[in-house]
């Protein structure tokens, strides 16, 4: 299968491995939101003033807590939501008024949005059939992008003959005819079983890595976001919280939130500032020169190579420490035992005030 | 399994009685009906049978056989005629009505209620009114314009309910899917949320068919010249003395029957035609 047949339009072929690649186009940015804006009625912005550029080429995922605001920033992306004020760019170029189809996006439903009474084949050459591309032609193409995403074996099934992997894999590739500049996922891997989610984001990052486009997908878990981004953008309350390449947002969370809501840190107090300290890098016991705090075991949860085990401290703030299994086997700590945490100076990231 | 090998509760048996009871009830005298419209030619209105026949068929169609038996063949074109056409009527401004009230605009709780408050009008002073305002304006009455407005008071009720219902349950998606992939309004329209309502299309054609059909409180002050089927067997019932009116009966019921069947094989071709594009 040729893949230089799937790729985006505007690409030219170049030479080498990058022959997949989106070809320059003169733009830095693959899309941009400049100061934007939602509200509806009269109530608090659902999106206020935000804004935020995803480099060519990128993973970025949208993340945060249900009612942040990051499925609106989607939806406004890809033209399904009017913009209350500022401007969205696609490509250096500005669509903030144009239609979803005039963007060069491509959207990927929560649910699929799959239509029923249209086969898989179907479904994918909906796209050709509206700008009116004859029926042989259009099916030999869907069939095509039916082969990328693994599915042409089951073109004739109709949607609801499928299972939630294969129906997603479809809405993939109804999406992907469309050759869009960026794709856009709504919680695409969120009705999907645990061991499919995690297949099906692998999955994902391949044909993006293919095809290299951006896909901007929106999720609230944590773990997608840092297995899939390379870039993720932590929402909070209508705001972005911080947008930063993925090792950047781990490693120094901007404050207290985004460390947090991204896990395997834990937030505390040092010298009256507050600060966080990676999981990992605090352990059970005290030694001198280390900074600790003392607290009651909570829970204990055995995970094979690492145990994680919770503290509770007497301000009643819950403390975690991330443990190879030599270690905790070596120490044995029980449920209820008081006990010290500790950690080096050098590993506190001081956090900005939230 | 161990569900099935349970005992029945009393209430299982109460409940299936009292079905039994209602099924005898519905269809027992019908079946009276049927059986007695095979009267022989010398028979009466009541059992016993006098032989068997089709005499009372023949005198029906037969147009002015018998006493106090109109045109029975005129009749049934005539509301056969006016049921398709206010059937269609019905299809369409529901479905438009529909389509409308998927967004909200001034005024749509008024329009909404005002249309629903006419199903418990009560239908023969809603006939009355009509004719009424027909003869104050010196218009005529006529079937294919107070008739049919007339029927139309009482069936767009009933397809603008289950429309509503069935596009409050349409999912937006899969209009915002269709946007996405480039789809302008008619195409959204004709290719994504036909084929999916199809069924409650059908639904309300069927429903305004035979709810066109069975009309008489609001039809017979409107139809103008020429009666009905339910204004002839009405006359049938105060006037005729013999068995032709079992037969009406008889033929009724084939007809309604035939059109119940047929719009179930439509249904389940349609049906059939999706599973069938499944490959082996």
């Amino acid at each position: 299968m040729s893949l230089i047949q799937l790729k985006p339009q505007t690409a030219p072929a170049a030479s080498g491995k990058s022959h997949l690649k989106q070809a320059t186009q003169g733009h830095r940015f693959d899309a941009e939101l400049v100061a934007v804006t939602k509200r509806y009625g009269t109530g608090p912005a659902a999106v206020a003033d935000i804004s935020l550029r995803i480099p060519r080429g990128s993973y970025c995922c949208l993340l945060g807590p249900s009612g942040c605001g990051k499925s609106t920033t989607l939806r406004m992306l890809a033209g399904h939501e009017d913009v209350s004020e500022g401007a969205i760019l696609i490509h250096g170029e500005e669509v903030t008024h144009k239609l979803p189809v005039d963007r060069g996006t491509s959207m990927m439903f929560q649910d699929y949005a799959l239509f029923p009474h249209l086969s898989c084949l179907d479904n994918v050459a909906f796209s050709l059939k509206v700008r009116g591309v004859a029926t042989r032609e259009r099916r030999a193409q869907a069939r095509q992008y039916l082969e990328l995403v693994q599915m042409d074996h089951l073109a004739d099934r109709l949607p609801n003959q499928l299972s939630g992997g294969q129906q997603q894999r479809v809405a993939l590739a109804r999406s992907l005819i469309t050759r869009p500049k960026v794709l856009l996922l709504d919680e695409p891997l969120s009705a999907l079983d645990p061991f499919l989610r995690v297949k099906m984001r692998s999955e994902l990052k391949r044909i993006q890595k293919e095809l290299g486009i951006s896909f901007i997908h929106v999720t609230h878990s944590q773990d997608e976001a840092l297995a899939l981004s390379d870039m993720i953008v932590v929402m909070n309350d209508a705001k972005i919280m911080q947008a930063a390449p993925v090792r950047e947002v781990f490693e120094t969370p901007t404050n207290a939130f985004v460390a947090r809501f991204l896990g395997g840190q834990n937030v505390l107090n040092s010298n009256g500032r507050e600060v966080s300290v990676r999981t990992d890098r605090c352990r059970l016991g005290h030694a001198t020169g280390l900074r600790s705090v003392e607290g009651q075991i909570a829970m204990i949860e055995y995970q094979g190579n690492i145990v994680r085990i919770t503290l509770q401290t007497p301000l009643g703030d819950e403390m975690t420490v991330l443990q190879s299994d030599t270690d905790y086997f070596a120490q044995n700590p029980q449920i209820g035992d008081t006990a010290m945490m500790s950690w080096q100076a050098s590993d506190e990231h001081i956090l900005a005030p939230t | 399994m161990a569900t099935r090998k349970r005992k029945r509760p009393l209430s299982f048996y109460v409940l299936a009685t009292l079905l039994g009871g209602y099924a005898i009830f519905l269809y027992a005298p019908m079946a009276c009906v049927y059986v007695l419209s095979f009267q022989g030619p010398q028979g009466g209105m009541s059992f016993p049978m006098v032989g068997w026949s089709t005499h009372w068929f023949e005198v029906l169609f037969q147009g002015t056989g018998g006493q106090g038996v109109g045109d029975i063949p005129a009749a049934f074109r005539r509301s056969i005629r006016m049921a398709v056409i206010v059937a269609v009527l019905s299809m369409i401004i529901s479905v438009a009505a529909g389509m409308a009230y998927r967004r909200k605009f001034p005024g749509a709780n008024l329009v909404f209620y005002s249309a629903i408050a006419s199903m418990v009008l009560p239908g023969i002073f809603v006939g009355f009114g009509i004719a009424l305002t027909f003869n104050l304006l010196g218009w005529r009455v006529n079937w294919f314009t107070s008739g049919i407005g007339a029927q139309l008071t009482w069936t767009l009720p009933f397809g603008m309910l289950i429309m509503f219902i069935v596009l409050g349950r349409f999912n937006p998606a899969y209009e915002e899917a269709a946007t996405d992939l480039g789809a302008n309004a008619r195409q959204r329209f004709w290719m994504v949320i036909v084929p999916i309502i199809l069924p409650g299309i059908i639904a309300i054609t069927m429903a305004s068919l035979t709810s066109s059909y069975e009309e008489i409180a609001r039809t017979q002050l409107n139809v103008g010249t020429g009666n009905t089927m339910p204004m002839e067997i009405t006359g049938l019932l105060t006037a005729a003395t013999s068995p032709v009116i079992f037969a009406v009966g008889t033929i009724t019921t084939f007809v309604s029957f035939s059109l119940v069947i047929a719009s179930l094989l439509v249904m389940t071709r349609l049906a059939k035609r999706r599973s069938s594009r499944t490959a082996q």
